[in-house]
């Protein structure tokens, strides 16, 4: 190793591969971890020195260091600073992911959440001094019940998971309390992941139901499948094909008849927001993803919120605590006493996710009943047109009008050698987020695009102009380019195989990484 | 509005394309009856000025806790973050970025997550720790039934001092997952012995450090019979800040740690969003729940980060999954990153210092109080206190005077009148002696 690759210590190996001496390129600035970076008695923070007293501890002091690095203040802002400009963003570009509804994220959101009245409230505080944020969890919970149609909703569901959970644990509470053991849930094959994966936690077994030919559920082939053993259906729509559910109407009448309830995935209600209330369709339950619909930010994976809304059948089930208006203001339940003796418990910890419910009202009251209609509208315009536009040049799975978001397959890629995921990865090197790949399973090679209201008609003109002229690439057989995408990023493809084969989930001292670097 | 770019004239030129009339022609597949014409009754669009008025009007009712002598804590705990985490998490290239299931746009998020699973494995003392959970007690939750899979077990019991929200938590999964739940009656004094509940359908027992009444306990003889008998130990830990003083659960021989991560990097937020730690063994990393990003290498050798193992995960394994967990609590996971960063091993360790002496501090005041008892033999930076008539009110009359004086245990089992007297009381390193003085000397005039 020469004299200046190894005074630059953990760089060297990626200076090889970059060309450069360093290993950087231009603006891709190499960061090594927070531990690689460790000096033994800097610090980023100046706290006092704690008063003498004799501990209360017990003998039960942790003996021998724990090993955090220690860092200052300017290497730590920097170290992260760096870190962020590795990521694509909102905030960066388009960010088309099918069933994720990645729109702008309003700053004044950010600014409200963190008012001292909401950000520095505790919430075991006498209830006399929270009353203003009883009033917001109210109001945010009469915006999604007139939104809806819904005369109820369980506000603690931390993420849209959780709230699948709190629907579902509502429906397990009333088969019980009609005294019927129903364990069968249909979920159809497009189905999020995590429809099947919450049926199960609950205790159901899962039945899958086939998609007929024009993209939706297969009325007959629900029909069959339905029978005194059934709890429910939980159904996504609009679809995560793009489509609504055109005989929604039929197949709620179909599942109530069968004595089941209907369960909604609410992912895709930025499609018919403010157009149609949930209510209306005959479904019994529904979460809202308010990091979707509402425009909460996705923070690299959370937090969320997933508030459900309910029908007056189960409405007695929703999990602690309810907020209910008292002769003397606002009031929690906190126990199942009561109105709410019926509830069916507790989902997590304290009141749910008044972080996300903030940032959530503000963006409602910000668009208001009329603008929220334009949200839907706009979304759903954008995806035709992107389908309207593309449609010649990739196969659409489905004719239109789709809803907010556009399912295309890989038969356009047929015999060019090139794969939905190498097209994806080519669109990184382009300056974009690929869209959602191999999702929904119901089509092959799947590529779903959601463009949300967000962007504006020249960003999409751009958006498809790329994509054309991949497309075109790709049919003029440039199969090795694909391959070899992407070539601008921080990293190109990045082993996944390896990492789960022999996990390296953690950084440890004395890693052979290490040494092999130094 | 001010996020809709789209103009009149964009619409009509993108109708235009497509092929439709209107707007609404985009609808026709949703049945006619259930399509509205106008606008539903909620209020119309407003400006930055009016929403900033009206939402700040809300927060102006609220006491923030800033505002007051504060010393509440039972799994909340209100400390110092530094200016510098809440400026970085919100650089929009963390804010408004996905899950990062496209690595290679995604590595700043992703090698920020392998820092925070180790730093969270370096605290509790374990081998490896996941990329979050909701928060402590949903993380508790995931480790009961965790310890179910992993036993072939379904019994868990849950010790008299874990967190009452954690206990119900567990009780409605256990109730419709069909798993057993014995549920010992609160210990504010920690003197339930756990071992001889311990049998051969024994899945975990759920242990809490420092106690919900603040008791710091050894768990190393439990751990053994935990093993002896084939069970795993739960420990939970809903003050991260005590990791910094208090010997780990890695160091008792803990199995599984469910913590809440809040203290580290985030604000009290009413209660969420907050930050679920999950921590384990390397042998049982197949059966944990959750988000894992893992190091790897890219085609030219370098080395980089990916999500791993998802295979356990409901993308992949559908009803087969480990849990059904999705987005967690990225953005806070980052925060407690930051914050965990600029602490180092010296800020840590002196943050927990700095704690523990206000809490022997304030205890020395308080229990000075004529009629007041302390319950605890042991605690870090928060203790329960016995008064001479029933806490809640006496809470109440306090918060008139500008003192949030603990939370009285009747908050969590108002039945039980053994609990009516109890009040909990945190301090943290933001606690001054002018505040401590407050809450002492308004705790003697609500009492006389």
């Amino acid at each position: 190793m020469s004299e200046w690759s190894q005074a630059l210590g953990a760089f060297g190996r990626e200076a090889a591969a970059a060309g450069t001496i360093g290993g950087n390129r231009g603006l891709q600035v190499e960061e090594p971890l927070l531990f690689e970076r460790d000096q033994p008695g800097r610090s980023g923070v100046d706290l006092p020195e704690p008063p003498p007293v004799a501990d209360r501890l017990g003998g039960l002091r942790r003996r021998g260091p724990i090993g955090l690095p220690g860092l200052s203040e300017p290497q730590v802002v920097r170290h992260f600073t760096r870190l962020s400009q590795k990521n694509y963003a909102i905030d960066t570009g388009l960010y088309p992911l099918g069933s994720c509804t990645m729109k702008h994220n309003p700053r004044l959101n950010e600014k409200l959440a963190r008012l001292p009245g909401f950000a520095d409230l505790h919430p075991l505080q006498p209830l006399s001094t929270v009353q203003g944020a009883l009033e917001l969890i109210d109001t945010l919970a009469h915006w999604l019940k007139v939104l809806t149609g819904m005369p109820a909703v369980a506000l603690s569901p931390a993420a849209g998971a959780h709230g699948e959970l709190c629907g579902m644990l509502c429906i397990r509470a009333a088969l019980d309390a009609r005294g019927e053991t129903r364990r069968r849930v249909l979920v159809p094959e497009s189905a999020h992941g995590t429809n099947p994966a919450t049926a199960a936690a609950c205790g159901f077994t899962v039945d899958a139901i086939p998609a007929n030919a024009r993209g939706r559920v297969d009325l007959a082939a629900l029909q069959a499948k339905l029978g005194p053993d059934v709890a429910a259906i939980m159904l996504t729509n609009p679809n995560t094909c793009g489509l609504f559910e055109d005989e929604i109407k039929a197949i709620a009448d179909v599942v109530h008849a069968a004595g089941a309830y209907f369960y909604c995935d609410g992912a895709n209600f930025n499609a018919i927001v403010g157009r149609v209330r949930p209510a209306d369709l005959g479904i019994d339950c529904m979460h809202i993803n308010l990091h979707k619909t509402f425009s909460t930010p996705h923070g690299g994976g959370g937090p969320g919120a997933g508030p459900v809304v309910l029908a007056e059948s189960l409405a007695a089930f929703a999990p602690l605590p309810w907020v209910v208006h008292g002769k003397t203001g606002f009031r929690l339940i906190e126990h199942a006493e009561g109105p709410a003796a019926q509830a069916l418990g507790r989902l997590k910890g304290n009141h749910g996710q008044m972080g996300m419910f903030v940032r959530a009202l503000a963006y409602m009251m910000s668009h208001g009943s009329d603008g929220l209609r334009q949200v839907s509208g706009d979304a759903v315009l954008n995806a035709n047109y992107l389908l309207a536009q593309l449609g010649g040049d990739l196969t659409a799975s489905f004719p239109g009008p789709c809803m907010h978001e556009v399912l295309f397959d890989d038969r356009f890629l047929d015999g060019t050698g090139v794969t939905t995921l190498d097209f994806a990865k080519a669109l990184i090197d382009e300056g974009y987020h690929p869209m959602t790949m191999y999702f929904p399973l119901v089509v092959h090679g799947a590529l779903l695009m959601e463009p949300t209201e967000t962007e504006p008609k020249e960003g999409l003109d751009r958006f498809i102009a790329v994509v054309k002229g991949l497309a075109q690439r790709a049919k003029a057989g440039d199969a090795a380019a694909f391959r070899a995408a992407p070539r601008f990023t921080p990293r190109r493809r990045l082993d996944e195989t390896a990492a789960a084969r022999k996990p390296i989930l953690r950084w440890r001292p004395d890693a052979p990484e290490r040494e092999a670097a130094e | 509005m001010r996020y809709l770019p789209l103009t009149d004239d964009d619409r009509a030129a993108m109708l235009a394309a497509i092929g439709a009339d209107s707007v609404e022609a985009l609808f026709r597949d949703v049945p006619r009856a259930a399509r509205l014409d106008k606008p539903v009754d909620l209020p119309r669009a407003m400006g930055e000025i009016e929403v900033e008025r009206a939402l700040s009007r809300m927060a102006a009712k609220n006491l923030a806790a800033g505002a007051a002598a504060s010393f509440l804590g039972a799994g909340v705990y209100r400390h110092h973050v530094p200016a510098a985490v809440d400026h970085l998490i919100q650089r929009g290239e963390f804010l408004t970025s996905y899950t990062p299931y496209q690595p290679e746009v995604s590595q700043g998020t992703l090698q920020a997550l392998f820092e925070f699973q180790t730093q969270v494995a370096l605290i509790t003392g374990m081998d490896v720790a996941n990329a979050s959970m909701y928060d402590g007690a949903t993380a508790c939750a995931e480790a009961v039934m965790m310890a179910n899979r992993v036993t072939r077990r379904h019994k868990a019991i849950l010790a008299g001092d874990l967190h009452p929200h954690y206990r119900e938590t567990a009780e409605t999964h256990a109730r419709f997952a069909g798993f057993e739940i014995v549920a010992r009656s609160p210990d504010p004094t920690a003197r339930d012995d756990l071992a001889p509940l311990i049998d051969g359908d024994t899945a975990c027992v759920v242990v809490q450090n420092p106690g919900f009444f603040g008791q710091v306990r050894d768990f190393s003889a439990l751990a053994d019979s935990c093993h002896r008998a084939g069970a795993l130990l739960v420990v939970v830990v809903t003050e991260a800040v005590s990791l910094g003083l208090v010997a780990s659960p890695g160091e008792m021989g803990a199995d599984i740690v469910a913590a809440e991560g809040q203290s580290i990097g985030n604000p009290l937020t009413f209660g969420g969003p907050h930050v679920g730690l999950f921590a384990t063994r390397e042998k049982f990393v197949r059966q944990m729940p959750g988000r894992l990003a893992g190091q790897t290498v890219d085609v030219e050798g370098r080395r980089g980060w990916v999500l791993t193992l998802s295979t356990r995960e409901q993308h992949i394994r559908r009803e087969k999954a480990t849990s059904n967990i999705c987005t967690n609590s990225g953005l806070c996971a980052l925060a407690f990153t930051i914050h965990m960063a600029l602490l180092g091993e010296a800020g840590f360790t002196r943050l927990a210092e700095l704690n523990h002496a206000h809490a022997v501090l304030l205890t020395e005041r308080l229990a000075a109080v004529p009629g007041v008892t302390l319950v605890n033999d042991t605690f870090f930076n928060e203790l329960t206190l016995r008064l001479p008539r029933p806490a809640a009110p006496v809470v109440d009359a306090l918060a008139q005077a500008g003192v949030l004086g603990g939370v009285p245990a009747s908050r969590f089992w108002p039945q039980r009148k053994d609990m009516a007297e109890l009040l909990i009381v945190a301090a943290t390193e933001t606690n001054t002696e002018e505040d401590m003085a407050a809450f002492a000397q308004g705790l003697g005039e609500v009492l006389r």
